[in-house]
């Protein structure tokens, strides 16, 4: 019966894994709903980006006040999950404290681990703060009624339990190893949780062991429960903040793509010797200009919708969004991960076959009056702390409701057809383009 | 007006057996827009000035795409693209030069890939490269000491990373240079892009050009200079709508230099 915290321990830990496991399966699944796009190039530049923005939060303290809160939750998260190996490595094989070995050095880790508990948890009371009773315009912004603001409450609260629990984990510890509790030697130091040592006086140290260890089980189920509300959550940009930094676009942020679908048709409408009349080849695949759903966008780009996180940074700097028109990159990015999320249960629902869907991310989750409202200034794409880019899903969707719908605003058609008829997006002749020479 | 430009066409230059040194690309809005062919102007003024051996291709250039681009047409796009690449490279182009962010940041980035490979450069940066060579002098003239702001075209700033070239030209002109809250990387929009300035905007509470406006006069400038057409017409009108115009000027960084030195 020695062995049964051990076995309860294994079980629990491989559930919270393979639940994991199942969701990240669906993560890739419904990104690789999108097209294919080569981002294997230039490598070193890529590592850069991404030890310099995901690892580095190089773009987070351009703000500096969220800058510098997110990175004591995010140097606690890092660090703490060192101490969340001791806790794996104890449950598995029934040591307790297994790194006291290390001694001093030990000391100081979970002194270090203690006060980054107490200071992630100032920065959590300063977002919630942020968001529940300052309440900044980009957090009380209609993108996040409901379920999104609720999440991102959810996600506050589960950092403050898991941050107490381990102080209370360590208090109690503390408390039975200055008894003299069996299992209990002296090891580590503790700046943090002795304040909370008075709580302890008096009671039995029986109690106190099984609040030592209740504070231990409930932590790292609670690491584990965490981890998996992370796929039904807008906190995924803790992992996914680095494949997202590593595949983004490289190239000036002023270089929209060239469709190769388009070229080639321009260029056989160019060549004199082109056969209007040739059978596409066979091998050609159905061109589609633009994009209408998830499916036409690119990995990438949904690989950014996962990657959100819903600050509202974009979306703050968006001139559109600042003067009051619906569009809103965020929402764009929102919009975006909602629909493949559809998607995909809609082909688990289907056996794994593409299902014949009723909807589609163009006009059902992103309206035309949002897309027309863009400026194409790059802000949000400036200012997003992962380098997503809700610009190039914007441009997609235009290109779809131009190229395969015509469904272009009057006043922009008017320009199109001057361009094509005399070179300008005005009604000027050609001839007369040199006459401010003389005039 | 009374003086004579010097304005050769490739064509021109191409029957006499020479090549420029560079190419100007005068874009529409600089052909057509009566407030930007101030600043072709005053930019061939500079030209003739310092003496450089441009020519433009006159009526043989054309719309290089872009705000049909950013409206999601890239049919019209790539055909004007293919049109004047195929001008381009008949006359064996090299280097050019445009004082609109927008031809530039297309040429630039969205021409290589279908055949036009060029050296383009900005206005801005073409007119401190004349500096620094020594090719162009300017004393600070009638700007020392003015309060000027400058607005950052988004496609010249965030597109392209170019943030410093205007700003060294204006110091050489010894005005006092005031920053806005939002400028460089942080700049907000005049509205113009993205094809904006040919269609209304959407419902909503203000127009970005008031919001871009408002920012900029809060610097209380003499002159809010730009370093593109449509943000110098955004910016314009802005002002008009803030009844400034009898105090606060808008201007391209090639009229200041072309009116501190009398051309």
């Amino acid at each position: 019966m020695q062995y049964i915290d051990n076995i309860l321990f294994l079980i629990v830990l491989a559930l919270g894994i393979a639940f994991f496991a199942k969701s990240a399966k669906k993560i890739i699944r419904n990104i690789k709903l999108g097209q294919e796009v080569d981002r294997t190039d230039r490598t070193s530049e890529r590592w850069k980006n991404m030890t310099l923005i995901a690892l580095g939060q190089k773009k987070m303290i351009t703000r500096p006040i969220s800058g510098l809160l997110h990175i004591i939750v995010y140097v606690g998260f890092v660090i703490i999950n060192i101490e969340v190996l001791e806790i794996i490595i104890d449950g598995l094989f029934g040591t307790h404290r297994i790194f006291s070995f290390l001694g001093t050095t030990y000391n100081v880790l979970i002194g270090s681990f203690e006060i980054l508990a107490l200071l992630v948890l100032v920065a959590v009371f300063a977002f919630f703060a942020r968001r529940n009773i300052i309440k900044l315009k980009r957090f009380i912004h209609n993108d996040l009624t409901g379920w999104p603001k609720s999440d991102a409450n959810y996600i506050l609260y589960f950092e403050v339990v898991l941050m107490s629990l381990f102080l209370i984990m360590n208090a109690a510890d503390r408390h039975l190893q200055l008894i003299g509790y069996t299992h209990y030697p002296e090891a580590g130091a503790f700046p943090v949780s002795s304040f909370l040592l008075p709580i302890f006086e008096g009671m039995s140290p029986g109690v106190v062991a099984l609040l030592e260890r209740s504070a231990w089980w409930l932590h790292i189920i609670g690491i584990l429960i965490f981890l998996n509300y992370l796929y039904f959550s807008k906190h995924l940009h803790i992992l996914l903040a680095f494949p997202n930094t590593y595949f983004a676009d490289l190239d000036a942020k002023g270089k929209f793509t060239n469709l190769e679908s388009v070229t080639r048709e321009v260029k056989l409408m160019l060549d004199p010797n082109a056969d209007p009349y040739a059978a596409a080849p066979a091998d050609a695949p159905a061109t589609k200009f633009g994009a209408a759903d998830v499916t036409d966008l690119n990995r990438v780009q949904l690989l950014n919708a996962y990657t959100c996180t819903e600050c509202g940074r974009c979306t703050s700097a968006c001139p559109a969004n600042q003067t009051g028109k619906k569009l809103s990159p965020r929402r764009i990015m929102m919009a975006t991960r909602d629909r493949m999320v559809e998607l995909g249960d809609e082909i688990d629902k289907n056996n794994g076959q593409m299902p014949q869907s009723t909807k589609t991310l163009l006009n059902d989750y992103i309206t035309p009056e949002e897309l027309w409202a863009c400026t194409s200034c790059n802000a949000c794409v400036e200012e997003c702390p992962v380098n997503i880019n809700p610009l190039s899903i914007i441009l997609d969707l235009r290109r779809f409701l131009v190229m395969e719908q015509s469904a272009a605003p009057m006043s922009l058609n008017a320009m199109m057809s001057n361009i094509e008829n005399n070179g300008a997006p005005w009604q000027y002749s050609q001839q007369d383009r040199l006459n401010w020479k003389n005039e | 007006m009374a003086e004579q430009l010097s304005v050769p066409t490739m064509a021109e230059m191409l029957a006499n057996g020479e090549q420029p040194e560079v190419l100007f690309w005068v874009g529409c809005a600089g052909s057509f827009d009566d407030r930007a062919k101030k600043i072709t102007k005053a930019f061939v003024k500079i030209l003739n000035k310092a003496q450089v051996k441009f020519a433009v291709l006159g009526t043989e250039e054309s719309c290089t795409g872009d705000p049909a681009k950013r409206a999601g047409n890239e049919f019209v796009f790539q055909m004007q693209a293919m049109m004047n690449i195929e001008v381009l490279n008949a006359y064996e182009a090299k280097k050019i030069v445009t004082a609109c962010p927008h031809c530039f940041n297309t040429l630039k980035n969205e021409y290589p890939e279908l055949g036009g490979n060029y050296e383009v450069i900005h206005h801005t940066e073409f007119l401190k490269s004349l500096l620094d060579s020594g090719r162009l002098t300017i004393q600070g003239g009638q700007f020392k000491g003015k309060r000027i702001t400058f607005h950052d075209p988004c496609y010249l700033g965030r597109a392209n990373n170019i943030y410093e070239a205007p700003r060294e030209l204006m110091e050489k002109l010894d005005v006092a240079l005031v920053e806005m809250k939002r400028s460089k990387a942080n700049g907000l929009c005049c509205g113009a892009g993205g094809a904006q300035m040919f269609k209304d905007a959407e419902p909503g509470n203000k127009e970005v050009n008031i919001l871009r406006t408002e920012d900029a006069l809060e610097t209380q400038p003499d002159i809010i200079a730009a370093a593109c057409p449509f943000c110098n017409t955004m910016m314009t009108d802005g002002v008009k709508n803030k009844e400034k115009e009898g105090s606060v000027k808008v201007m391209d960084i090639a009229e200041l230099i072309a009116n501190a030195e009398d051309l």
